[in-house]
């Protein structure tokens, strides 16, 4: 295709811009955050090595911990819960039931809402019912996180549900006739000719979720903002609805001698968000089926 | 062909498949989902609706009752919207101006740079080709946390801050996952159609954009529609690198009114939260299909 005396000319021409934009975008700031991340910093210009000093301290930092545990426990229930929807709307809209397509519209919509919006909408909603026992979304802990599961299934469980349907809709419809030939229940189809055919379905979705929920930043910020905070015994303000992505944020822009510590949370973030996806791409992967 | 023969041999199946004519006969069961799923489309839209109601009250309308039909006492009519318009010094038909120059430019700039780009690298077998696309696929697993930092900065340095600037940026952080769809689309292009080409004399750019671009019709939309969703929502990265007192997207405005006009102008905010909403509705009717076209095929190849 690409004859040798052209051949750079046409590399230029067709990969530079992009590359180009993904050394600025992407790779230099990359490979510069994970080189701040043993500095101490307010700027980049003025980085001092500190060696592991930032990563000791991000794994003392009890809010830092905290958000550890809330987001594990947030991603846990929603990753369970958006997939569980999803997959059953799907299963009973490829049933063929009246008004499927209209469903589905609806369902979907919340998607293209963005986050911030997405979480004032529901802040709303929230302390408008909880208002009336006297209380708000910023007082309990509680409120926070299962205000936040509502407002991710509410908003993912469309996107999921459309995966999961064209996963229905590939499953090939001779495997079902030769299930019911066999004598084969509607429940012995499902677990054992449906649930193995959607497999790739299952792990792109949960994947999708897992990564989504970890990575959730937008609609923390705008439905709680980490309320409601409280004391710990060592003098810190801890926040109870905070997760790892807007604590790293606040360490950053809260505070400027923080800068190089929330660049090393920025790193521990990366990394588990890249072990956690490579482990579930891993294990659910071994479970599909050839088609 | 294929369809046709399953239905003859199978005239009945088990589950009807998506060929099935919509009207099949409802069973109970299926009587019984349909009002099932009717009253949680309700729930469904509750929310968006309750905003929209809520931006004809007053403010001590929505404080009091959140959930209540504007009445003659809270009703406050349009002139919610007349005051959201520059509410917070800032005129919000310039965010609307400033969100769809960046998400049409971003997404365009996109859609033809790494379309180029990947076509580059899927039929040339070089080192560095292979290089830079598994960077692109690592780029699609990295948190924006991890290079929030250094992004602003280095944007800063390069005096990137401009809605012309984040075109740029959008392009690098965004090439990971459009670089991937089309590698994945052109590795099923048959190579036999671009070498017809060359043997015609056509140059690389007049088979690219003669042939191969026609034939990626389909992941363009489906790249394009992927990416018009991320930019148009996204918050965090222009909020760190625009120059916030030139240029803000609208939900850099909304969560900056939150932030410091919250609690004296609720009915303000949700009258912008309703106008921002209206594109997105509209879009969405518009290209309803190609967005959910676009969602599978970007999630079977992600």
């Amino acid at each position: 295709m690409f004859r040798k005396p052209k051949r750079k000319l046409y590399s230029l021409i067709f990969v530079l811009p992009t590359f180009a934009a993904f050394i600025i975008g992407f790779i230099y700031p990359f490979i510069s955050g994970v080189y701040l991340s043993f500095c101490k910093f307010k700027t980049t210009s003025d980085a001092k090595f500190v060696g592991l000093d930032n990563y000791v301290k991000a794994f003392h930092d009890e809010g830092f911990l905290r958000s550890f545990w809330f987001t594990a426990l947030f991603v846990v229930v929603s990753v369970i819960l958006i997939n569980l929807i999803a997959f059953f709307v799907a299963y009973a809209l490829t049933l063929g039931i009246r008004g499927s397509n209209i469903f589905r519209t609806v369902f979907f919509m919340p998607n293209l809402i963005g986050g911030i919006i997405l979480g004032y909408i529901w802040q709303l909603i929230f302390n408008g019912i909880l208002q009336n026992y006297g209380t708000n979304l910023a007082l309990d802990a509680r409120f926070g996180f299962w205000g936040l599961i509502i407002l991710m299934c509410w908003q993912q469980a469309g996107y999921m549900m459309i995966i999961y349907i064209a996963g229905f809709q590939s499953v090939p419809a001779d495997l079902y006739e030769a299930a019911r030939i066999d004598g084969a229940d509607k429940k012995q189809v499902l677990t054992n000719v449906t649930i193995p055919m959607m497999m790739p379905s299952i792990t792109i979705c949960s994947f999708l979720t897992l990564t989504n929920s970890f990575k959730l930043f937008d609609q923390n910020l705008a439905l709680t903002g980490g309320a409601p905070g409280v004391v710990s015994d060592s003098g810190s303000m801890i926040y109870q609805t905070q997760m790892m992505a807007l604590n790293i944020y606040n360490t950053f822009y809260a505070n400027q001698n923080s800068r190089g510590v929330g660049q090393s949370k920025a790193v521990i973030f990366f990394v588990i968000v890249v072990v956690i996806a490579l482990a579930q791409l891993y294990l659910t992967r071994k479970k599909e089926v050839q088609q | 062909m294929a369809e046709a023969n399953v239905a003859k041999v199978a005239p009945e199946r088990v589950k009807p498949k998506k060929e099935k004519p919509p009207v099949k006969k409802q069973t109970l069961g299926m009587k019984i989902l349909t009002v099932l799923f009717s009253v949680l489309s309700v729930f469904y839209i509750a929310p968006v609706f309750i905003v929209l109601m809520n931006s004809f009250k007053t403010n001590a309308g929505i404080s009091s009752a959140p959930f209540q039909f504007p009445n003659s006492e809270t009703f406050y009519g349009v002139k919610s919207y007349i005051t959201g318009m520059f509410f917070g010094n800032f005129p919000f038909w310039k965010t609307i101006v400033c969100s769809l120059f960046i998400t049409v430019g971003g997404v365009f700039l996109i859609l033809i740079c790494t379309s180029m780009c990947a076509w580059y690298l899927s039929r040339s077998n070089s080192i560095i080709c292979k290089i830079i696309y598994y960077l692109c696929i690592f780029s699609m697993v990295v948190p924006f946390q991890m290079v929030m930092f250094t992004l602003s900065k280095t944007a800063d340095t390069l005096h990137l801050t401009t809605p012309w600037g984040i075109l740029i940026i959008y392009l690098g952080f965004g090439a990971g996952l459009a670089v991937f769809m089309f590698t994945g689309f052109v590795k099923s292009i048959p190579i036999e159609i671009e070498e017809a080409a060359d043997v015609d004399g056509a140059g690389p750019l007049r088979t690219f954009f003669g042939i191969v671009l026609p034939i990626m019709k389909p992941t363009f939309i489906s790249v394009g529609i992927l990416e018009t969703m991320w930019i148009w929502n996204d918050y965090l990265l222009p909020y760190l690198i625009l120059d916030k007192a030139k240029y803000k997207t609208i939900p850099i405005h909304i969560q900056y009114l939150n932030g410091s006009y919250g609690h004296s102008d609720t009915s303000a905010i949700m009258a912008l939260i309703v106008l921002s909403i209206i594109p997105i509705v509209i879009f969405y009717f518009a290209c309803q299909k190609y967005i959910i076209e676009g969602v599978v095929a970007g999630a079977v190849k992600g």
